[in-house]
C-alpha cells in the first residue's frame, strides 16, 4: 500500500488541496456540505511548509473580506462556504470580479441539489455567472483536489478570483485519494496600493468591466480547462451527451451498465463559465440532438444554445431536486430511446430527525410551547430548527432572520390593536452571525418581542466548531472572548435573564416575567439567553448528573412524553400503549420528568 | 471485482464509521473506492444511509436494485432501502426478532460490550462471517486499528468478532 494514497472526503480532499497548493489564508464559516473542508485544513496544517492563517470567521462575508485582502498582498488565499452562504457574501464577491486579485483568491461554494441539508438549491455557476467569475465543476473527490491547485493557477494567471464548486455528493463522498508535496511559494506580504483598482469609483469601473470581459473570453479558450471528449463509435451518429460535476460520474456508471461506454460521444465540462463558445460552435455543428445533463440550473444549456438541445429547459431533464443515477437513467432511456427502466419503488421516508435525547432546546421549546400556546414562533437555521417537531418553530428562513421577522410581526399586528406573545428562537453562532443588526434594529423600532438566545457554546448542526464567545481559535489556541451579554446590553435591550432551560420552573416564570415586561408602558425587546451545552460533546455529558429513568405502571398513554416533547429515547409500546424507555440512547438528563401529568417517569442516582 | 454495498442506520448508530471500515479495506488493497454518506441534519437521529462501490466506478451512487449486499443497522429502514438492492442481494440486519435476511442482534451483544453504538462493527463481523463483502477478517481488523481512536480499537476489535462468532 503506498503511503500518498489515503481514503479521502471530497472535502478532505479540497482541504489537502488548499495545503499543497501553498494557501497561506484559509476562512470559512460552516455549513453544510461545506463544513469539513476548513476542518480539514485545521487537521492537516501540520502539513503546511509556509505560515498559514485559518479561521472560523463570524459569518461568510467577513471570511471572504479576510481572504480578499490576503489575496491583495500577493498571497494565496481562500474563502469556503455553502451556497446560501455566498448570499451573505454576495457584496464583495460581485465588486470582486471587476477589481481582480493579486495572488491567488478561491472561493469554495459547497452546493447542495435536493436539497439535503439547506434552504434552498440555488446554483452556484449560475451566480458566478452574474458575478462573471470563472467556476470549476468537480466530478469526484480526487478531481477536486486537482481543481484546487487549477484554480488558484488560473486566478494568478488573469489577476481574477476563481471558484470551486462541489455538490453535496463530491463534498461527502470518499475516494483513494493520492496526496501530493505542499508548493512552497516564499512569497512576503506586499500590498501595491493602487487607488484605481482596490478602491475604484464609478469613473474607473467602465474600464474595470471592460478589461474583465476582455479576460474572460481568454479564459473561456484556456487549453487546460476545455470539455473532455470520449469519442463514441458511431452507433449514434450526430448525436452527443454533455455533463457536468457528480452527474458525469452517474453517467459514466450508467453508460457501463446499460453496455453503451464508448457508443455515444460523451462530453464532460469542467468550467461551465465562462463556456468557450468555440465549443458551442462545435456541437452545433457536429450534432442535431444534444442531452445537457447538469446540477441544478440549466447553465451550460443556456450558455450553449443548442438547437436540438434536450435539458431541463426543454422539459427533458427534471428542473428541481438532484439528478440522481435512477432519474438519469429515465432521462437517457427517453433520449436515446432505450428500454424503459422498471418503475422505481415509491420513495419512503424514514425516520425523522430530531433534537437528540437531552437537548437542552427540547427543554426550552416545550416550556416556550407550553408557556404561550397561542404565540408566534420565528426562528432560525440550526439544529433548533428541529423545534418545529415540538410546534415551538414556526418560521425558518435565513440565518438571523428570525429577530427581523419577528419585530416584523409585531409591528404588523400591533398597528391593529393587540398583538400575540412573539418568542423568537435563534442559536449564539447564529446569534454572532446576523442576530446583532437585526437585534438593534429591533430595540430602535421599538418592537415588544421575547428573543431566546439558544446558547449552547459551540455550532451544533455542523458538528460544533467554536463560537466568539468562547475565546477558542479554529486551532484550539487561546483567543479574547466576546461575551454575549455585553453585545445584548450595548444593543439597547434593559430585560437580560440567563437561566438553564433545564430547570423548568425557573425558565417557565422568566418567559412569564418577559411576556410582561414586553406589554409594560415603558417595555420594548426581552432576552432570554438559554444556556446549556450541547448534549453532543462530551465534556458536558460527563459533567452533568446522569439518572436512571424508568416508566412506572401508572403511565396512562397520555403520549406527551413521546409526542409534545418528542424525546427519540421515549417510545410507545404497542402492545401496553404505555411508554418506555430506550436505554440505549436516553442519558439520563430527566427533563422528561416534569412532563409526565401523572408523574410516572421517574430517576434514581446513578 | 466490482461490489456495491448498501450500509443503513440511523444518525448516532455508526453508519460513518463502518462506512469507513469497509472502504479502508478497498484502500489498503490497492483498489479504487468510492463512497456517499448522510451528514447534516439528517444526523440528528434521522434515517441515514450509505453507499459504498468497490471496484472501477466513477459515482458513489447506488441506482434502485443495483446494490448486492445491505448492512441495515436498523431493521424499520428495511422498507425505505431494500429497493436498492438486487433480488439476489444479501441483507445483513440488526434486530432482535426474526425476518427475512440473515440476523443478529448486534445491540444486545453491543451493550453487553459496554456501548450499543458498537453494533456497527457487531454487524460487520456477521457480513464476513457470511462472506456476504469482499474482504477478510484480517483486512476489516487492520482497518479498524488504523480508523478507530487508540483507547477504543480493543472494544472495537471484540465488537467485530462477537460478529465473527469469535
Amino acid at each position: 500500500m503506498s503511503k500518498s494514497i489515503q481514503l479521502l472526503m471530497g472535502n478532505e480532499a479540497i482541504g489537502q488541496g488548499l495545503i499543497e497548493a501553498g494557501c497561506q489564508v484559509a476562512t470559512a464559516y460552516p455549513g453544510t456540505p461545506s463544513t469539513e473542508i476548513l476542518q480539514a485544513v485545521i487537521d492537516r496544517r501540520q502539513g503546511a511548509v509556509e505560515p498559514l492563517h485559518i479561521e472560523w470567521s463570524v459569518n461568510e462575508k467577513i471570511a471572504f473580506e479576510v481572504a480578499l485582502a490576503a489575496s491583495y498582498t500577493g498571497k494565496r488565499a481562500a474563502a469556503v462556504m455553502k451556497q446560501v452562504g455566498l448570499n451573505v457574501a454576495a457584496d464583495p464577491f460581485m465588486r470582486t470580479a471587476y477589481l481582480g486579485v493579486k495572488g491567488g483568491l478561491v472561493t469554495i461554494v459547497a452546493d447542495d441539489p435536493g436539497p439535503h441539508s439547506s434552504q434552498n438549491e440555488q446554483d452556484t455557476r449560475l451566480f458566478c455567472m452574474q458575478a462573471r467569475v470563472p467556476v470549476l465543476d468537480p466530478a469526484n473527490p480526487a478531481e477536486a483536489k486537482q481543481m484546487v491547485a487549477a484554480a488558484f493557477e488560473l486566478s494568478e494567471k488573469y489577476e481574477v478570483m476563481t471558484v470551486l464548486r462541489p455538490t453535496t455528493r463530491i463534498c461527502h463522498s470518499r475516494q483513494n485519494v493520492e496526496l501530493g508535496e505542499p508548493v512552497r511559494l516564499e512569497r512576503s506580504a506586499a500590498f501595491e496600493k493602487d487607488p484605481t483598482r482596490w478602491a475604484a469609483t464609478p469613473a474607473f469601473l467602465p474600464a474595470l468591466h471592460r478589461k474583465l470581459n476582455n479576460t474572460l473570453e481568454q479564459i473561456a479558450a484556456e487549453d487546460t480547462l476545455q470539455p473532455r471528449l470520449a469519442n463514441g463509435d458511431g452507433s449514434y451518429p450526430r448525436q452527443a451527451l454533455v455533463a457536468s460535476g457528480i452527474v458525469y460520474g452517474h453517467l459514466v456508471d450508467l453508460l457501463e451498465e446499460l453496455e453503451l461506454h464508448g457508443r455515444i460521444d460523451l462530453f464532460q465540462v469542467l468550467m461551465p463559465y465562462p463556456l468557450n463558445p468555440q465549443f458551442a460552435e462545435q456541437l452545433r455543428t457536429d450534432y442535431d440532438r444534444v442531452l445537457i445533463l447538469e446540477e441544478t440550473y440549466p447553465v451550460i444549456e443556456l450558455l450553449l444554445a443548442h438547437p436540438g438541445a434536450s435539458g431541463k429547459q426543454s422539459g427533458a431533464v427534471p428542473k428541481e431536486g438532484e439528478l440522481t443515477p435512477d432519474v438519469i437513467h429515465q432521462v437517457l432511456a427517453d433520449f436515446l430511446a432505450l428500454q424503459q427502466p422498471a418503475e422505481a419503488p415509491a420513495e419512503r421516508r424514514g425516520q425523522r430527525p430530531s433534537l437528540c435525547p437531552g437537548c437542552p432546546h427540547r427543554a426550552a421549546f416545550y416550556s416556550i410551547k407550553q408557556s404561550f400556546p397561542a404565540g408566534i414562533f420565528p426562528s432560525d437555521i440550526g439544529c433548533y430548527t428541529l423545534g418545529m417537531n415540538l410546534g415551538a418553530v414556526n418560521t425558518v428562513h435565513c440565518m438571523g432572520a428570525c429577530i427581523s421577522q419577528g419585530a416584523g410581526f409585531y409591528q404588523a399586528y400591533s398597528q391593529d390593536g393587540d398583538f400575540p406573545t412573539i418568542v423568537v428562537t435563534i442559536g449564539d453562532s447564529t446569534f454572532f452571525h446576523a442576530g446583532i443588526p437585526a437585534l438593534i434594529n429591533a430595540v430602535i423600532q421599538q418592537a415588544r418581542i421575547i428573543v431566546v438566545i439558544l446558547d449552547n457554546a459551540t455550532t451544533a448542526m455542523t458538528g460544533g466548531q467554536p463560537v466568539p464567545h468562547l475565546g477558542i481559535t479554529a486551532d484550539g489556541s487561546q483567543t479574547r472572548a466576546v461575551e454575549i451579554e455585553s453585545l445584548v446590553r450595548a444593543s439597547g435591550i434593559d430585560f437580560l435573564e440567563v437561566c438553564d432551560p433545564y430547570d423548568k420552573p425557573e425558565f417557565e416564570a422568566l418567559l412569564k416575567r418577559a411576556d410582561e415586561y414586553i406589554r409594560k408602558p415603558a417595555g420594548g425587546v426581552a432576552v432570554i439567553i438559554s444556556r446549556h451545552g450541547c448534549i453532543m460533546d462530551r465534556q458536558v455529558r460527563s459533567s452533568q448528573e446522569r439518572f436512571q429513568v424508568s416508566i412506572l405502571d401508572n403511565c396512562i398513554g397520555c403520549q406527551k412524553c413521546t409526542g409534545a416533547f418528542e424525546c427519540p429515547a421515549l417510545s410507545m409500546d404497542p402492545e401496553t400503549n404505555k411508554s418506555v424507555v430506550n436505554q440505549d440512547r436516553c442519558i439520563g438528563c430527566g427533563t422528561c420528568i416534569p412532563v409526565c401529568p401523572v408523574d410516572a417517569i421517574i430517576k434514581e442516582a446513578k | 471485482m466490482k461490489q456495491q454495498i448498501i450500509v443503513s442506520g440511523i444518525g448516532g448508530q455508526g453508519v460513518l464509521f463502518l462506512t469507513r471500515v469497509i472502504a479502508q479495506v478497498a484502500v489498503d488493497r490497492g483498489i479504487p473506492v468510492l463512497t456517499s454518506e448522510t451528514h447534516g441534519m439528517a444526523q440528528r437521529g434521522g434515517t441515514v444511509l450509505s453507499t459504498i462501490k468497490v471496484g472501477p466506478f466513477a459515482s458513489p451512487l447506488i441506482r434502485a436494485g443495483q446494490a448486492d449486499v445491505g448492512l441495515l443497522l436498523w431493521e424499520n429502514n428495511l422498507p425505505v432501502h431494500r429497493g436498492l438492492l438486487k433480488t439476489a442481494g444479501r441483507l445483513l440486519i440488526n434486530a432482535e426478532k426474526e425476518g427475512e435476511g440473515e440476523r443478529i442482534d448486534a445491540s444486545k451483544i453491543a451493550r453487553e460490550l459496554g456501548n450499543a453504538v458498537l453494533s456497527n462493527l457487531v454487524l460487520l463481523g456477521l457480513a464476513v462471517r457470511e462472506n456476504a463483502l469482499f474482504c477478510a477478517a484480517e483486512e476489516c481488523e487492520e482497518a479498524i486499528r488504523s480508523l478507530a481512536p487508540a483507547k477504543f480499537v480493543e472494544q472495537n476489535l471484540r465488537a467485530f468478532r462477537k460478529g465473527l462468532g469469535k
